[in-house]
């Protein structure tokens, strides 16, 4: 049984001194006879851009999702600015990722039906932003990201490259702690790809967020500050000792 | 096009970490492996047995009867066992003679029982901190270092995908090289 079923939801505080900001040991999850994750432990640490790579199935996406709460692991835990993430239940885990995280994926999953700019501000308005101070702050990220030429286009008119980040400047409008971006280039061509990773990174820095990004992509790894190799469910480089 | 370069000299040592050998065997046992476009010459193996035992790296251990240099038989030290260890975990510096000293370590560290996976983890970490540093180079930088760095970069990735792969058959190789 998991954690999150027999603990409630205690408050969060800031991270200090050279403690992690996401700390993961021991974690193992299974799904039916498939084990995605063999005890693996993980350090994040507060302002760093950080790739975990992999080769498919190798259970990287499983890792990603487990630290951000989104999956609760068999076995092992997941502490954020020390706050234990695995012995929420699903409610708590559920604020937590729309007040600190941001969610990057392979393919922007804006809403078809909504522009640019109106994508964007969609997590402003979740978390109560008025409707005119979420589009300022929409059009200030789409800036940031270099899209804002865009802001009145439907995601259908926007390329790859552009959507994804639009994509971007969505899940950083909230200002989140911790980006996670999961394949954010993997459906764009070489220089898209450049553009995207570009943007990301330059915004995640400026803002000080911390980024967990996986790829299998190289070249997109290389905008990271450091590397974690992901193989058939364990941490062969890259990880803490435990 | 890769060149071959293997480092023959540790390479020797490494088989013979696999146990005491005449030069006729090692040379074959390096021929297999690694002298598929360029064999070994048979006085290059002694030659190079003789520097390996000045260094103290290998040392004699028999002599059978008779004359000439196949009479010897050679054992490596635990000084070379050292000079082995250190060849393999010491990840190359990523260029065009790399490919075959890497396949050459994660031989040599498969036929001696050592972690294959590592030696080319530690080979992947140091082809990707070279671009990130490549990735920083290129930010701001006028059009042609951009494409230079490019240039590198695909490069670097192509060394990496054979790293990969080969991560991916090592259970395979393993096989064929305990056969």
């Amino acid at each position: 049984m998991s954690e999150a079923k027999v603990m409630g939801s205690p408050s969060l505080s800031a991270a200090g001194g050279s403690v992690p900001l996401l700390r993961a040991r021991g974690l193992r999850l299974s799904f039916g006879f498939t084990e995605a994750l063999r005890g693996i432990h993980v350090d994040v640490h507060a302002g760093e851009v950080m790739a975990i790579t992999g080769p498919s199935g190798s259970g990287k996406s499983t890792l990603l999702h487990v630290l951000a709460g989104v999956l609760v692991p068999d076995h092992g835990t997941v502490e954020y600015k020390q706050v234990r993430l695995t012995a929420l239940d699903e409610a708590g885990r559920s604020r937590l990722r729309l007040g600190e995280f941001g969610f990057v994926f392979q393919y922007g999953q804006l809403l078809p039906d909504l522009s640019a700019v109106d994508n964007v501000t969609i997590p402003l308005l979740l978390a109560g932003t008025k409707r005119r101070e979420a589009l300022r702050r929409a059009e200030v990220w789409l800036e940031r990201l270099g899209v804002a030429e865009h802001s009145g286009k439907l995601p259908a008119q926007l390329s790859g490259g552009q959507a994804q980040r639009v994509a971007v400047a969505r899940a950083l409008a909230t200002e989140p702690a911790v980006l996670f971006a999961d394949e954010p280039t993997g459906s764009l061509d070489s220089l898209a790809a450049e553009n995207v990773m570009l943007a990301l990174t330059e915004a995640a820095r400026a803002t000080g967020t911390t980024v967990v990004l996986i790829t299998h992509d190289p070249r997109t790894a290389a905008y990271a500050d450091r590397e974690l190799i992901v193989r058939d469910g364990q941490i062969t480089f890259g990880g803490p000792t435990g | 096009m890769y060149s071959v370069a293997v480092d023959n000299t540790t390479a020797l040592l490494g088989l013979l970490g696999t146990g005491a050998s005449h030069g006729y065997d090692l040379k074959n046992s390096y021929d297999r492996w690694f002298g598929m476009k360029k064999p070994l010459a048979f006085g290059q193996v002694y030659s190079t047995l003789t520097r390996l035992s000045r260094n103290g790296w290998a040392e004699m251990v028999g002599e059978e009867a008779g004359s000439g240099p196949d009479r010897k038989r050679y054992g490596i030290t635990s000084a070379g066992r050292g000079r082995v260890q250190e060849w393999m975990f010491t990840p190359e510096v990523p260029s065009e003679t790399l490919q075959s000293n890497l396949f050459a370590k994660t031989i040599i560290a498969l036929l001696l029982g050592d972690p294959a996976g590592r030696v080319l983890d530690l080979q992947r970490a140091q082809h990707t901190a070279q671009m990130r540093e490549l990735t920083r180079e290129k930010k701001g930088a006028a059009l042609e270092t951009v494409l230079t760095c490019d240039y590198a970069l695909f490069h670097i990735e192509a060394d990496l995908r054979w790293i990969d792969l080969t991560v991916s058959r090592l259970s395979q190789l393993r096989a064929a090289v305990a056969g």
